[in-house]
């Protein structure tokens, strides 16, 4: 029985699902290390920038997105899957084979780790979609995921990048770095998430990062307006499916950055949109943006507290809410951008940073590749100032 | 003077090593390679111990803190001075959000700048009057919720975008003072700016906290007093009052 004195169990034939049927917040922690030159290092920085946050959170779940960890294989779709049971994962391949050519598939492999309990089919496979590099391969990539996470009982893919994969579960996140061998991967950006659940217990599906394409997510705080973002996102055929509300971020990501090409400004300001009473205040061309975003994308306003950081493989972008209630700070050194909850966080893997800042909230901090697409500095700036 | 390796220890390692040091005697005790180790100082009671942070402390430093000088050598994170009730945080360096959160006495200086909701809740009684000086700018949200003491902010240094403090400033506050060196706009503080300029007499109030951060950070005390400094209050004593009550 529950608080509202009502047993779900046997009145009815509904059986709640954590986050899905109850909402889940987090109080939680984050981190991220990017090297701008896309110098690889390994996942034992990451996971050192972590443990100094072991506080933040309880062992129900951490996860890692690491950039430039297959190579040798970077040409192709490389789907993370999560299993409930050997029919699942028949039922997902029977299903990618009509799509792809799976080029690879194998164990993720793992160590043993006395405090990790597994309880999924961890696997990945590196697939050819067969097509030239188009926008509507990712869209059908998209598709694919959308399908495999809502139709296929028990089978949940966690990341479907190409050249990055996302390692999470139930665990701490220096538990969980170690169970999937994290020291033997490396990549030139690591994102880490410290999972504080407070409403639900934690599932291996609902740890962070989450991700989507070569996009994943980590994020420390609630998203009060998960239910508004979830019907906006299903108008452009994203289905929310793993009961974590940061799943509607990273297909917000996916659909302004990706699908619409807006910059990580303008999706900024859609996602931690300014007051009316600071729009009202800002200069004319500024104005109109803003009212723009507002009365286009309120469907995509994330209410509530968040710090979180973006990443793809050519960017890292850290965000917090706009009245800044989670903490975020950034700093850089030589090549490196880092972007953490806490300063130790950083300190603890380059003891003397050039430079360390709390970003205004609101206002994205985002690195880019030098060698990306697009030659930026690390900015800190407003939309279109 | 006991020296204390913190470098690796989990938070609850070093302030057990802290205490013990406190509990032998100990006057002065440096703390080296600290870093993140929450709750610094938490809970200690005496007005002769010094405790000298190398390395930046975690979140509530100094929380419920009872008499103890602390000199931080670096920045400091979130959640410093959280509801302590006597004694002085020195912070050679920047500091988090929430910082001097529910405190209700003692002093804290702070070098550089300030995140969010600075003061937020500080609340003076009878003998107990909290003081907060900040020598660079803070962001959004100072002095929420205010209930009593003095909060100080000297706007050495200003934010990217010129300001010395943020928007929503004493939102909810019903208490104590807000004293700001620089320029302020109606729009960051809900009121027009005209009328509260410090006189000479507020500013008598606030002359020892500028001299000790002088003192403590080098700087000319008549240089920063010869700048216009406003000094903010409460609008009412109630602000919730007719918002619950009717």
């Amino acid at each position: 029985m529950n608080r509202f004195n009502v047993d779900y169990y046997s009145a009815s034939s509904f059986i709640p699902i954590p986050d899905k049927d109850y909402r889940i917040s987090s109080a939680c922690g984050i981190s991220g290390i990017m090297n701008r030159s896309g110098r690889s290092f390994n996942g034992e920085m990451i996971m050192k920038s972590m443990e100094i946050m072991h506080e933040r959170g309880n062992g129900l779940g951490a996860g890692f997105a690491a950039y430039g960890i297959y190579p040798h294989l970077k040409g192709f779709y490389c789907f993370h899957m999560l299993y409930d049971d050997e029919f699942a994962k028949e039922e997902t391949e029977e299903f990618l084979k009509k799509k792809y050519r799976i080029i690879e598939s194998e164990p993720i492999p793992t160590r043993k780790n006395p405090r990790i309990k597994e309880v999924h089919i961890l696997w990945r496979y590196f697939l050819d979609a067969g097509f030239a590099e188009t926008s509507s391969e990712e869209d059908e990539v998209v598709s694919t995921v959308m399908f495999i996470n809502e139709k296929i009982k028990g089978a949940f893919v966690v990341s479907s990048g190409k050249n990055m994969g996302i390692f999470k579960g139930v665990g701490y996140p220096e538990d969980i770095g170690d169970f999937y061998r994290l020291d033997e991967y490396s990549g030139y950006i690591w994102t880490a998430h410290n999972r504080f659940p407070t409403n639900t217990s934690g599932w291996w599906g609902g740890a962070h990062p989450f991700g989507i394409l070569n996009w994943s997510v980590v994020h420390n705080g609630e998203i009060s307006s998960y239910g508004i973002n979830r019907r906006f996102l299903e108008n452009y055929g994203y289905k929310c499916t793993l009961s974590t509300d940061t799943e509607v971020i990273a297909y917000l990501v996916d659909l302004f950055m990706r699908k619409m090409k807006y910059s990580h400004r303008v999706t900024s300001k859609i996602f931690a949109a300014p007051f009316w009473s600071e729009i009202d205040n800002a200069p004319e061309n500024e104005k109109n943006l803003y009212t723009a975003l507002r009365m286009n994308y309120g469907g995509a306003l994330l209410n509530g507290p968040f710090a979180i950081i973006v990443a793809n493989n050519q960017m890292m972008m850290g965000l917090s809410d706009r009245i800044k209630l989670r903490p975020l700070v950034a700093a850089t050194k030589d090549d490196f951008l880092f972007i953490a909850s806490e300063e130790a966080a950083i300190r603890v893997v380059c003891k003397d940073p050039q430079k360390i800042w709390s970003p205004k909230a609101g206002e994205p901090i985002a690195g880019f590749l030098y060698s990306g697409n697009r030659e930026e500095k690390i900015t800190e700036t407003v939309a279109l100032r | 003077m006991v020296r204390i390796d913190a470098g690796g220890l989990h938070y609850k390692v070093l302030n057990e090593k802290i205490w013990e040091a406190v509990d032998s005697g100990e006057k002065e005790i440096v703390l080296d390679n600290v870093c993140g180790q929450r709750y610094i100082g938490a809970g200690i009671k005496s007005r002769d111990i010094k405790i000298e942070i190398n390395g930046v402390p975690g979140n509530d430093l100094g929380a419920f803190m009872d008499g103890p000088t602390i000199i931080v050598n670096s920045n400091c994170q979130d959640g410093t001075g959280n509801t302590m009730n006597d004694g002085k945080i020195i912070i050679n360096g920047d500091c988090g959000d929430i910082l001097g959160f529910s405190m209700r006495g003692g002093q804290i200086y702070v070098k550089g700048n300030a995140g969010y909701r600075v003061g937020i809740h500080m609340k003076s009684y009878k003998d107990n009057f909290p003081v907060l000086v900040i020598g660079g700018f803070v962001r959004d949200f100072l002095g929420e919720y205010m209930a009593g003491g003095i909060l100080i902010v000297l706007g050495l240094e200003k934010d990217r975008d010129g300001k010395v403090i943020g928007n929503f400033v004493k939102t909810g506050m019903h208490g104590g003072e807000i004293f700001i060196r620089g320029e302020i706009e109606e729009r960051q503080i809900g009121e027009k700016t005209e009328d509260l300029l410090a006189t000479e007499e507020d500013l008598l109030r606030i002359e020892p906290y500028v001299k000790e951060y002088c003192e403590l950070f080098k700087y000319d005390y008549a240089e920063i007093m010869n700048e216009k400094f406003y000094k903010l209050k409460p609008l009412t004593h109630r602000p919730y009052g007719r918002l619950y009550a009717y």
